[in-house]
């Protein structure tokens, strides 16, 4: 599928193959510390890296109103969603949309992989942003 | 040799809303009324710290008080804007340049959640524009994982909130002045899981000042003063959990509330089991619970006993948030650090009226945090 995916919504962000999408990150040369987002690919006290692509979800909520635009670039109409913490597998903790999943069922310490998350703009145009699901296969 | 401090007078204009008069203005009525109750002029300031966070440069109050020619410093410093100012009134003081000084934080927000934008925090279009930049969803997501971790129920962040709005009806300066009860508060509109519409402070409009003085010059005017044993600023370590943050360390660290809470117990020479009262950060319940241990007033989960047991109530042993803080009081950023210092001046020179803390109150502590990861811990003695 990542061949159809749209234009991603920042540059340095994803990156796919054939196993999906993951996220861009950086590793701290000096300390092996990981940052994400990537830092430029010019900076040279870093390395650009791939994040793992399942984890255990580490905090929740859900987006109950339309958050303030800008900086919010979503559709005027709107629909409450989920954000999370993920904890990816010995990487990094990264923030993110909660797809797949009803509220209900969003307990921290479940099984969680990245997806490509598609996002229109207001102004209508698609992007590719990133979303993490429950990975369903790993709980079994 | 370094100088006492003390504070020798405060002012405060009601928080809330008030729709004919500006931050700045608002910032000098607060200013008036502690000279006034001090019973001092303004050309008796030699020199002034003040900010605000979205109502304009604090110095321009001159043209209202008065063109004296004083030094008066602008402070912008997010939610840590009161707080930054105490510090640098109280640093100004202690190192013998002035003997008396001003300490003002005001502010005016529209209504609604606040909007930042991602280029100012160093963040990327993205996280704005997808819809993770808010402050709210920081909130709810670290009392949802700390509630995972240490058993705290939904029952007891409505508590707090009951706690909250029970003290607000006493305070003649808070915004919300009417009780609300834990059940209304449970069944309100959920905001950002778990927190609903009554568990979140609102941004707002108010102002505070604060009249500090050399231990010299509050002995020469006699007033009721209580002594600044500790005013620390700091910033976020090594795996803080921050609002607006993409992405956490796996190796979680300290805060910069603990940061600032040990430096401030250090400078006093006191513990936390010494502190009398305490106005703790409370943008929402879960933060005024989860600062209740990292100002180290309680271990983690210990807050689920103190809560039932009503210990934070202004007849409890540790009253917390006497004037019902940024619940009932709302949240002006750069007014609510200095409304804290405000409270526990009031209270230990006894004239908190209605919501007075009964017996003798030494110590007074107090606390505010923000993004990206400041706070200011500040230790009063009477």
């Amino acid at each position: 599928m990542p061949d159809t995916l749209p234009v991603p919504i920042a540059d340095d962000l994803v990156c796919s193959d054939s196993g999906g999408i993951a996220l861009l990150a950086s590793r701290e040369r000096a300390t092996g510390r990981i940052c994400f987002p990537a830092r430029p690919e010019s900076d040279a006290r870093y390395d650009r890296v791939v994040l793992p692509r399942t984890g255990r979800l580490w905090s929740w909520t859900v987006q109950r109103f339309r958050p303030k635009s800008p900086p919010y670039a979503g559709p005027d109409a709107f629909e409450p969603y989920a954000v999370g913490y993920v904890e990816l597998d010995g990487a990094l903790i990264v923030e993110g949309r909660l797809v797949d999943a009803a509220f209900d069922d969003l307990e921290i310490g479940m099984a969680m992989r990245i997806v490509p998350l598609p996002f229109l703009l207001a102004d209508g145009s698609l992007r590719t942003s990133f979303g993490f699901a429950p990975d369903r296969g790993a709980d079994i | 040799m370094s100088e006492d401090v003390f504070i020798v007078g405060a002012g405060i204009h009601p928080f809330g809303r008030t729709p004919g008069l500006s931050g700045l203005q608002q910032g000098v009525f607060a200013v008036r009324q502690a000279l006034e109750r001090a019973g001092l002029e303004w050309r008796d300031v030699q020199f002034a710290f003040g900010g605000s966070d979205a109502a304009g440069n604090a110095d321009t109050m001159v043209s209202e008080l008065g063109l004296t020619g004083i030094p008066f410093i602008n402070v912008a410093n997010g939610c840590a804007t009161g707080g930054s100012a105490m510090f640098g009134a109280y640093s100004t003081i202690k190192s013998g340049e002035f003997d008396l000084g001003l300490a003002v934080g005001f502010d005016k927000h529209p209504r609604g959640s606040f909007s930042p934008l991602p280029a100012d925090w160093g963040l990327p279009a993205w996280y704005g524009e997808t819809g993770l930049m808010l402050t709210t969803q920081f909130f709810a997501m670290k009392i949802q994982r700390y509630m995972s971790l240490h058993g705290i129920t939904p029952h007891t962040l409505g508590a707090v909130a009951e706690k909250a709005f029970a003290n607000g009806v006493l305070a003649d300066h808070a915004w919300r002045r009417e009780a609300v009860d834990i059940d209304t508060i449970l069944q309100s509109q959920m905001v950002s899981d778990p927190l609903t519409k009554f568990m979140f402070c609102s941004p707002g409009e108010g102002a505070v000042a604060l009249l500090l003085a050399s231990g010299r010059k509050a002995r020469e005017l006699g007033l009721p003063a209580v002594r600044l044993r500790a005013a620390a600023v700091r910033t976020r370590p090594t795996g803080s959990f921050e609002v607006f943050s993409p992405a956490l360390d796996l190796d979680r660290g300290g805060s910069p509330t603990g940061l600032a809470s040990q430096a401030a117990y250090e400078m006093a020479g006191v513990g936390p089991e010494d502190i009398d009262i305490a106005q703790l950060q409370d943008t929402e319940v879960g933060a005024e619970i989860m600062h209740m241990a990292e100002n180290g007033f309680c271990a983690d989960g210990e807050q689920t006993a103190w809560i039932a047991e009503g210990r934070t109530r202004i007849d409890g042993i540790l009253p917390v948030n006497t004037d019902g803080g940024c619940l009932a009081c709302g949240e002006p950023i750069g007014a609510s650090g200095l409304r804290q210092v405000y409270e526990n001046y009031v209270q230990l020179i006894g004239q908190a009226g209605a919501r007075q803390v009964p017996g003798k109150l030494r110590l007074g502590y107090s606390h505010v945090y923000g993004a990206p990861g400041v706070s200011a811990v500040a230790i009063v003695e009477r």
